[in-house]
């Protein structure tokens, strides 16, 4: 398996393409997504994963996306939990999918750090 | 409407909707509570309102598109009528009072009847390699597509068993998606020995042998009676390994980056369960379901329950059950029945509930999940994904004699309460439990429901006193 961010995306679009285009931020890059978008799906349109476990910092992508599952909880930069099955992406909004991401930019060391 | 009167509906799928039309019809406003932001439920869920989503209903729901059509322009036209509250979590639910959530605000609705249509889930079994990114529900599959235009990889494996399996890798392949292989853990033995029964619904049978026949005229791979080995992958999937059930029968493995993989449906039974309703162990479903009458009534007065919610029956089932309850709420109310065209009397939806009750008893004997399965789980495979306890855990648990009820497995090894509330874990679970201790699944006890039944959070602003009234863009269509 490539280390490389992006290796691929997991999900691509075999329809409704057409949409207003909008920007938002993926561990502080900006990449680009569509209107109507699910942060799931904008996410995953870049990359194989929303966030790594807690526990083991293995990486995931949700599971279910109807809201059930609760495996693609989010964190924005400022601090905030989103679930992004159910949560549209907006013009803007900066996500973070990694652990040390989320240590770095919220500059909470030991509570993030003694998770992992 | 009184002040002693509150009618609340939980849900605004096919059964929620239709149960607000028949009690509107009779002149009783509702208050209709969707954790969904549109109406519709999963199977006719609609994508997002803004977003400029183009296709059709016809492309969207397939075969469904006339009976998607007439669900979603009733509940337009039933806006005005309802007091409509979409975006909105019921977290809790005990006498009289719901507590819910809508835009990280809690709010109390008391309530004299209820109405619970809280729908299904995927009923999922874990498979070695599950928590990889790439692996999915066969519905979450569903709802990438029709909500958002999107597959979940490029070279899809759709395995599991179930009708849903077959749906979907139509819906793909029909989409343009690149379906590699289609897994059925089912053997077609078992497929052809529920013909007659499945035959109760020759419309519906035929829909199922289409989607199947219609695989096949296109090339797409269809193997039966498979074991599920693993599913492989670094920082994603990178292959699924599968060998036919057979003893002895070689492994073969398929490259692929996505799966979509369950096993039928499951009831979303928490909130009937904390408002007190009585379970009973049902067969068919292999489940623990609320006990319910034909009018739909619960054990508990003034409750009622319909659709998947209530045991698996699917949507038709769903839009009728959803219309008994309304009626028996009616009743209860000591007002008469609506009269007039689409609305069918109580005696006529009862029947009609009979018939595809012994449809439903087809389905789940051609796709009953796997037997014995949870013996061949490594202990290193995860099975709570929230917290990521593995089957060695459970089984050191259950054999150290510390547990032998599925409660008791859930406050020492904390499996099925991380944050999905054991809705991806607690199949799992109970199977593992049932096979370590020899017992039969309504053996090993049911897991209990806690509030709340999701997430929410504890916040101060949560409950804050300026809480804010239904948006009224939430009505706008």
């Amino acid at each position: 398996m490539p280390s490389t961010r992006i290796a691929a995306s997991q999900f691509i679009r075999l329809a409704e393409t057409r949409r207003e285009p909008l920007h938002f931020f993926i561990d502080g890059q900006q990449v680009a997504a569509l209107q109507g978008d699910t942060l799931l799906t904008a996410v995953l349109m870049q990359q194989r994963r929303v966030r790594e476990s807690e526990f083991s910092g293995a990486p995931r992508a949700g599971f279910c996306l109807i809201g059930a599952c609760q495996d693609c909880w989010m964190r924005t930069e400022d601090g905030k939990r989103v679930r992004a099955c159910s949560t549209p992406v907006t013009e803007g909004m900066r996500v973070l999918t990694r652990l040390a991401a989320v240590v770095t930019s919220a500059g909470a060391a030991n509570e993030n750090g003694d998770a992992r | 409407m009184s002040d002693e009167r509150r009618i609340v509906i939980v849900g605004a799928g096919p059964a929620g909707v239709r149960a607000a039309e028949t009690l509107v019809a009779a002149g009783v406003k509702p208050i209709v509570i969707d954790e969904n932001a549109r109406w519709g439920g999963q199977i006719y869920r609609q994508p997002p309102a803004n977003g400029g989503f183009e296709r059709s209903k016809k492309t969207l729901y397939g075969f469904e598109a006339p009976k998607a059509e007439a669900l979603h322009s009733t509940m337009a036209a039933l806006l005005p009528h309802l007091d409509y509250r979409p975006d909105t979590l019921a977290w809790a639910c005990e006498a009289g009072r719901l507590d819910t959530l809508h835009a990280g605000r809690e709010l109390c609705v008391p309530f004299s009847h209820l109405i619970i249509a809280s729908g299904a889930t995927d009923r999922v079994l874990p498979v070695p390699g599950w928590t990889l990114p790439g692996v999915y529900t066969l519905g979450a599959a569903q709802v990438a597509l029709k909500a958002q235009g999107c597959a979940i990889g490029r070279r899809v494996v759709l395995a599991g068993t179930g009708p849903l399996l077959y749906l979907v890798a139509y819906q793909y392949v029909k989409a343009g998606a690149q379906v590699v292989a289609v897994l059925d853990t089912s053997p077609f033995s078992q497929q052809i020995a529920a013909a007659p029964k499945l035959a109760r619904l020759p419309g519906t049978f035929a829909k199922g042998l289409y989607y199947v026949g219609w695989l096949k005229t296109h090339g797409v791979r269809i193997e039966r009676d498979v074991t599920l080995v693993g599913i492989r992958g670094v920082d994603g999937v990178q292959a699924l390994e599968w060998r036919a059930s057979r003893e002895g029968s070689p492994t073969e493995t398929i490259a692929c980056d996505a799966v979509g993989v369950s096993f039928g449906l499951k009831p979303e039974t928490q909130l009937a369960d904390l408002a007190g309703c009585r379970f009973r162990f049902d067969a068919t479903n292999r489940c623990w379901l609320p006990e319910v009458d034909p009018a739909r009534r619960s054990s508990v007065r003034g409750l009622y329950l319909a659709g998947d919610g209530a045991g698996i029956a699917g949507a038709d089932a769903a839009e009728l059950a959803g219309r008994r309850a309304a009626l028996a709420l009616l009743d209860d109310l000591g007002i008469a029945h609506p009269r007039g065209a689409g609305m069918p009397d109580a005696a006529s939806i009862e029947r009609s509930l009979k018939r595809i009750a012994a449809f439903r008893e087809g389905i789940e004997t051609a796709f009953a999940p796997p037997a014995n399965c949870a013996s061949q789980w490594p202990d290193d495979m995860t099975v709570c994904r929230c917290e990521e306890i593995d089957a060695g855990t459970l089984r050191r648990c259950i054999r150290g004699g510390e547990a032998n009820e599925i409660n008791r497995l859930k406050a020492l090894t904390r499996v099925g309460m991380g944050r999905c509330q054991g809705r991806m874990c607690g199949e799992a679970a109970l199977t593992l439990l049932a096979e370590e201790t020899g017992k039969p699944l309504d053996a090993v006890g049911r897991l209990r429901s806690q509030p709340p039944v999701k997430p929410i959070p504890l916040a101060p602003e949560m409950y804050a006193d300026d809480l804010a009234e239904i948006p009224a863009e939430a009505r706008d269509e």
